[in-house]
C-alpha cells in the first residue's frame, strides 16, 4: 500500500465510521459471548445445585436447556455478526477501497 | 503385506484402563486388541482408496507454493467451515465425549460447550484481520511490521511445539483405536497412519487435506445423525423418556452394586467371625465395593458434577479453551484458504453451527448408549464393565441400532478422522518450518517457490518419521495430559503475540519475543508441576504437586500479556519506533482488506 492510498483511506470518514463501528459490533458481541460462558462456569463453580434442580417436575433439569442455550446462543452470535458484517460493513469498505483509488 | 500384518494380530488382553482424558483428545491406558472387523477394514479401505483418489486430483493441481499452503485461496466459506469443523470433531472428541456423557451426563456437555464458546470470539476479533494480513501461516501476521527474524522464529516454535504435541496425543490415540477397532497391532496402525499422513501432505497439499477433512465431516456427521435420531426413534422422540429411561438404567446399576456390596459386607463379617485367614481381604474388597456403590449412587447425570469443582481450574480451563483455540496453527491457517475476509467470516459461521450441532448428536449418543449399551450384556465383559472400556460407548452404539455394517461404517469413520486431522497437522508443521524458518529467516524471503515446497515436502517425510517413531515410543506413557498442553501453549505464546500484533501500536519485536517466550516456557513448566505431569506420569506421589492447578493457562497467559506489555512499552529503540509507525498501515489493511493476498496467485 503506498502512502498516498494510506492518507486517503485514513482521511476518508467513512474509515473512521467502519472502524468504529466494526470494532464496537465485534467487542460488543464477543463480551456478551465472554458473559454467557463464563455466567455459566461461575455459576457450575459457586451454585452447581440449582442447575440440577428440575425444570418442570420431570427428570429434565434446569441445566439442559441452559447448556443447549450457550451452544445456539454461539451459533446466532455469529450468524449476527456474519449477517451484519457481510452486508453493512462490507458495503462501507468497498466505498472506502473505490474512494481510495481515485 | 496388509493381510501378513493382520493375521499376525492375535488377541492380547490387556488390563482396561479407560480414562477420558482432557476433551477426550487422547486415549489413555492400555486397550486389548478385537478380533478383525471385516466390514470395518472394507469400508476403512474404501474411504482410503477414495481419498487418495483426491489426493492424485489435487497433486495434479498442486503447483505453486500458494497451492500448496493454500489450495490456491479457492476454498469456499461453506466448505472451510466444514474443514475447520472436521479439524476440531477428532475421533477422540467424538469418541471421548460421547463416552464422557455416557459415563458422567451432563458434565460431558459441559466440556463441549468449553470448546464451542471460542469460535464467536474468534470471529469477532480474529478471523477477518487474520486473513487480510496474512498469507500462508499465522506467523505472517505476527511478524507483520515487526523483526521478521526474531518473530518467525518463537511463532514457528509455538508451531512446531503444538503440532508435535498434538501429533503424539492422535498418533497414540489412533494406535489404540485401531487395535480396539480393527484387531490390527499398534505400531503398524501406527506406521500406516504415518505413511497415509505424508502421502495426502506431500502429494495434494492443502487442497487435498482441505477435501480429506471436508469428506470425513460429512460422513461424521451423517453417521451420528443417524445415531441420534435412532437414539431418539428408540424413545418415541421425546427427550423427557430418553433422559428418564438413562436416569433409571443408572439408578438400578447403583443399587445393584449396593446389593453386592452388602453381600460382600456379611461375608466378610462372616470370614471375619469365624476367623477364615482371607477376612481381612475381604473385608478391604467388601469396603472398596460399598465405597464405589457409594459414588455411584450419588452420580446425578442430569446435574453437574465434579468436574467444574474449583474456580480457578474452571476459569483457567476455559481460557485455554477458548483463547487457545484461536492459537492453534493447523486451525489458523484454515483462514488463509478462504478468497476473502467475507468468506473467512462466513467460514466460522459454517464451522460453529456444525460443532454445535455435533457436540449436541455426541450428548444424545452418550445418554442413548447408557441405556441402549448399558443394560446390553453383549457389550459387556465378565466384571460388568463396558468391552474395550467407556470410550468405546459410542462404537457399542453404532451396533447396537444399525448391525455390523453401521460397526463397520463408524469403525472406519473414527479411523479416517485421525487421518484427516494429522494430515492438516503436519501441513501447518511443515508450513512453519518451510515458509517461516526456511523462506523467511534462512533465505530472507529470497526463496524461490520451488524450492520452499521442496523443503515443506522433505519436513513433511521427516514429522512423519517422528511423528511414528514417538507415537511408538509413547504407546504406554499417559499422553492425557499433551492436548490440554498444546491448548495451553497456544494462548499463552501464540495467541497474545498474535492478538497484540493486530490490536495494539505499542508492540515492538522484543516484547513479542520476550513475552511470547516467557508464555511458552511458563506454561510448559507449570504443567511439568501440576498434578497431572507431577503425580501422574512422572510418579510422584499425590499431593507432592509444586502447582496445585490442572490448568495453567490463567497464570501463563496472564504472564505472557504483562511481560509482552512491559517489555514493549520500555523499548524506545529505534526499531521500536519505527515498528511503531507502520502499525497504522497495517490497520488499514486489516480493517478494508486493502493490498491483501487474494486468491490464487497464477
Amino acid at each position: 500500500m503506498n502512502e498516498d492510498v494510506l492518507a486517503r483511506v485514513q482521511k476518508n470518514p467513512k474509515f473512521a465510521e467502519l472502524v468504529s463501528k466494526k470494532t464496537s459490533f465485534g467487542w460488543m458481541l464477543s463480551i456478551v459471548m465472554l458473559a454467557i460462558y463464563y455466567g455459566f462456569i461461575l455459576i457450575l463453580a459457586f451454585n452447581p445445585q440449582s442447575l440440577g434442580t428440575s425444570l418442570s417436575g420431570g427428570v429434565i433439569t434446569v441445566g439442559i436447556p441452559v447448556g443447549l442455550f450457550i451452544i445456539i446462543s454461539a451459533f446466532l452470535l455469529t450468524g449476527v455478526y456474519v449477517r451484519k458484517a457481510n452486508t453493512e460493513f462490507d458495503q462501507l469498505t468497498q466505498e472506502i477501497v473505490e474512494e481510495a483509488k481515485q | 503385506m496388509m493381510n501378513r500384518l493382520l493375521k499376525r494380530a492375535g488377541y492380547v488382553a490387556l488390563a482396561l484402563m479407560p480414562v477420558v482424558a482432557m476433551a477426550g483428545e487422547a486415549f489413555t491406558g492400555e486397550v486389548k486388541k478385537a478380533p478383525l472387523n471385516i466390514p470395518a477394514i472394507t469400508m476403512f479401505f474404501a474411504f482410503v482408496a477414495f481419498t487418495l483418489g483426491i489426493t492424485y486430483w489435487a497433486a495434479r493441481r498442486t503447483r505453486s507454493a500458494s497451492d500448496f499452503y493454500t489450495a490456491g485461496g479457492g476454498i469456499t466459506g461453506f466448505q472451510n467451515g466444514l474443514a475447520i469443523a472436521g479439524d476440531y470433531m477428532s475421533a477422540a472428541s467424538f469418541l471421548g465425549i460421547s463416552a464422557m456423557v455416557f459415563e458422567k451426563g451432563y458434565d460431558g456437555l459441559i466440556y463441549s460447550i468449553g470448546f464451542l464458546v471460542g469460535w464467536p470470539v474468534i470471529l469477532f476479533l480474529v478471523a477477518e484481520r487474520l486473513r487480510n494480513l496474512g498469507k500462508f501461516t499465522f506467523a505472517d501476521v505476527a511478524s507483520y511490521r515487526l523483526g521478521q527474524t526474531q518473530v518467525r522464529i518463537l511463532a514457528a516454535t509455538g508451531t512446531l511445539v503444538v503440532v508435535a504435541l498434538y501429533l503424539i496425543a492422535q498418533m497414540v490415540g489412533a494406535g489404540k483405536l485401531i487395535q480396539l477397532l480393527f484387531g490390527m497391532s499398534y505400531s503398524s496402525a501406527v506406521i500406516l497412519v504415518g505413511v497415509l499422513m505424508v502421502m495426502y501432505v506431500t502429494f495434494g497439499g492443502m487442497l487435498a487435506t482441505t477435501w480429506v477433512q471436508i469428506i470425513k465431516a460429512c460422513i461424521l456427521l451423517t453417521g451420528a445423525s443417524f445415531m441420534a435420531f435412532m437414539v431418539l426413534a428408540s424413545v418415541g422422540f421425546s427427550p423427557e423418556a430418553m433422559f428418564a429411561k438413562a436416569v433409571e438404567v443408572k439408578r438400578i446399576a447403583a443399587e445393584l452394586m449396593m446389593t453386592k456390596a452388602g453381600a460382600a459386607q456379611a461375608a466378610a463379617a462372616q470370614a471375619q467371625a469365624s476367623g477364615a485367614p482371607d477376612a481381612a481381604e475381604l473385608a478391604k474388597k467388601a469396603a472398596d465395593l460399598t465405597a464405589e456403590a457409594g459414588k455411584a449412587g450419588k452420580v446425578n447425570i442430569m446435574a453437574p458434577g465434579g468436574l467444574v469443582s474449583n474456580p480457578i481450574d474452571a476459569i483457567s480451563l476455559g481460557l485455554a479453551l477458548m483463547f487457545g483455540t484461536a492459537g492453534l496453527p493447523h486451525i489458523l491457517m484454515r483462514f488463509f484458504t478462504v478468497n476473502n475476509a467475507k468468506e473467512a467470516r462466513k467460514s466460522v459461521f459454517f464451522a460453529t453451527g456444525f460443532i454445535g450441532y455435533f457436540y449436541i448428536l455426541t450428548f444424545v449418543i452418550g445418554f442413548g448408549a447408557i441405556f441402549l449399551v448399558g443394560t446390553n450384556p453383549e457389550f459387556k465383559d465378565a466384571a460388568g464393565k463396558l468391552i474395550g472400556g467407556n470410550n468405546m460407548a459410542a462404537v457399542h452404539l453404532a451396533k447396537a441400532v444399525g448391525g455390523d455394517w453401521f460397526l463397520g461404517f463408524i469403525s472406519a469413520v473414527a479411523f479416517a478422522t485421525i487421518l484427516a486431522v494429522v494430515a492438516g497437522l503436519a501441513l501447518s508443521g511443515a508450513s512453519a518450518v518451510s515458509h517461516d524458518l526456511y523462506a523467511s529467516v534462512i533465505k530472507k524471503g529470497k526463496a524461490d517457490s520451488a524450492a520452499e515446497m521442496r523443503v515443506s515436502k522433505i519436513t513433511t517425510l521427516v514429522l512423519g518419521v517422528i511423528a511414528i517413531v514417538l507415537g511408538i515410543a509413547f504407546e504406554k506413557q499417559n499422553i492425557a495430559f499433551m492436548v490440554g498442553l498444546a491448548f495451553s501453549i497456544a494462548a499463552s505464546a501464540n495467541f497474545p503475540v498474535l492478538f497484540l500484533s493486530m490490536f495494539w501500536k505499542g508492540l515492538t519485536t522484543k516484547g513479542a519475543v520476550i513475552g511470547g517466550f516467557a508464555g511458552l516456557i511458563s506454561a510448559v513448566v507449570l504443567i511439568v508441576l501440576s498434578p497431572s505431569v507431577w503425580v501422574d506420569v512422572m510418579g510422584n506421589p499425590k499431593g507432592s504437586e509444586l502447582f496445585p492447578y490442572k490448568n495453567p493457562a490463567i497464570f501463563s497467559m496472564t504472564l505472557a500479556f504483562v511481560i509482552t506489555w512491559l517489555v514493549s512499552v520500555m523499548d524506545n529503540s529505534a526499531q521500536a519506533q519505527a515498528e511503531r509507525k507502520l502499525f497504522d498501515a497495517q490497520f488499514v489493511r486489516s480493517m478494508t482488506g486493502i493490498g491483501a493476498s487474494g486468491a490464487s496467485e497464477h
